[in-house]
């Protein structure tokens, strides 16, 4: 599915939210160019989550401009479901399906021809595809987070959203996943993951924004001209216990 | 299709779940039966007059019954995010709804007819009537439509399980009272009621629902 590679993939000016009285995000710039992987840094409540769910049109923003795949969120939140995928700390599965009737599920909510093929494709990407006819309910905790990296790339969005998707992986299924971004962002897609681990955040990511207090108050290339002093500033702002992760 | 579809799919979906889990069928099943049966003995009637009580028995037995299905629609799309999986496919607010409701409509239906035949035998009076089963099928729409509504709102709050029946039963009452009114008529309670009129008046409130509900719940998922 494409998105129109024109102008930026996501574009955020003056976004603002806040949970009752407490700001979450005020006054914040970002934009991500097509075919980048921005990776999101920052301290438990910091807004990362907040941020991915409002590119993904779970929440609504209180004031900004945001363009997801050059739609505006306000005006055309269709337009942008049908382009981003969502890995989220849900599954967004259902226990008593099996994966591949989970998938197919989605497949024909986002209107896919051919439903089940994409859906066996889908699990054969995440290494899943001896588990197809599994009931999700029977299988760990990181095999479902796969299934769900599966219904995440079902529909080939142009801009994939993961909200921590290392968590619950082990290695293997790291290695995967990593593989399977450096595909997204080679094919000139857009991959936008919040996490927790620094050097994951480095190593993956073509960018890397931290946020800190609903800002993003350092946004740079991971390739920039003093890599060392970002990445200090980086564990110096999430503190000595997440620079360690 | 782009409308239809999506309906259907959620259709199939929840009747699967169902269908794996039989934790809901089973459930209500048994709870409508043991509101006949607590009936029967707290009342204390006659073959005669239980004849005459059994439009209100029935009726508050699939009320209750109705409650309970309800209060499970949208918990098991609450566990694992599905809901907002849901929400994140570009199908319509208004798919959504129509097809959880129209699945809880199944489903409901398909209680109703398991419970029938056992309810005419203990309440005395035919099952067979074209205009019983009609009654029941235009009140079950409505109950499914509102019940959906109301169990999306429900599920976002703490005491779930006491949110739905209060917001439920005060806004269910006229499809409630017409249904009673018209099952009078249509088991010969009361031979010679208008039956019309009341297969009108819930046809009316069934439209009214199909057309806010599924309104009113696009703005209470958005956000």
């Amino acid at each position: 599915m494409s998105g129109g590679p024109v102008g930026y993939a996501i574009k955020v000016e003056g976004l603002e939210k806040a949970f009752g009285d407490r700001p979450v995000l005020w006054g914040l710039d970002l934009t991500v160019g097509w075919g980048e992987c921005l990776g999101l840094l920052g301290a438990n409540g910091a807004g990362k989550t907040t941020l991915l769910r409002i590119l993904s049109t779970q929440v609504k923003a209180d004031a900004g401009a945001v363009e997801v795949a050059g739609y505006d969120l306000r005006r055309r939140p269709d337009s942008v479901r049908r382009r981003v995928g969502v890995v989220a700390h849900d599954t967004f599965l259902y226990d008593d399906l099996t994966c591949l009737e989970n998938l197919v599920y989605y497949g024909r909510l986002f209107g896919l021809e051919e439903p089940r093929l994409r859906a066996e494709e889908a699990l054969e990407r995440v290494g899943l595809a001896d588990r197809a006819i599994q009931r999700v309910r029977l299988l760990s905790h990181g095999m479902q987070k796969r299934v769900s990296i599966a219904r995440a790339i079902l529909h080939q969005p142009p801009v994939l959203l993961l909200d921590e998707p290392e968590s619950g992986l082990d290695r293997g299924s790291v290695a995967v996943l990593e593989d399977l971004l450096t595909e997204w962002t080679a094919s000139g897609r857009t991959v936008v993951m919040s996490t927790h681990n620094i050097e994951m955040g480095f190593s993956w990511a073509s960018k890397v924004g931290l946020l800190v207090d609903g800002r993003i108050h350092f946004c740079g290339g991971s390739d920039n001209s003093n890599p060392d002093q970002f990445r200090e500033l980086v564990a110096t702002s999430l503190g000595a216990g997440s620079a360690a992760s | 299709m782009q409308f239809v579809g999506p309906v259907l799919v959620l259709v199939w979906k929840d009747l699967l779940l169902e269908w794996r889990s039989r934790d809901m069928v089973v459930s209500v099943l048994f709870f409508g039966l043991l509101v006949v049966v607590l009936f029967n003995f707290a009342l204390d009637a006659g073959s005669q007059q239980i004849g005459f009580l059994a439009p209100g028995i029935l009726w508050l037995a699939f009320t209750f019954a109705a409650t309970l299905a309800m209060n499970r629609s949208f918990v098991r799309e609450r566990e694992q995010g599905g809901l907002d999986g849901l929400l994140l496919t570009p199908v319509s607010r208004d798919a959504i709804f129509l097809g959880k409701a129209f699945s809880s409509l199944v489903f409901m239906l398909l209680v109703e007819a398991a419970l029938l035949p056992v309810f005419a035998v203990l309440l005395n009076f035919s099952a067979f009537s074209f205009t019983l089963i009609l009654t029941i099928v235009m009140a079950t729409l409505g109950f499914a439509v509102v019940g959906t509504l109301f169990s999306a709102i429900a599920v976002q709050t703490r005491s779930r399980e006491i949110m739905l029946p209060v917001l439920f039963f005060p806004v269910i009452l006229p499809v409630v009272i017409s249904a009673v009114e018209a099952s009078t008529t249509a088991i010969g309670v009361r031979p010679g009621g208008r039956v019309e009129l009341w297969l009108a008046l819930l046809a009316v409130f069934d439209a009214l629902f199909l057309v806010i509900c599924p309104w009113i719940f696009g703005v209470v998922v958005e956000e």
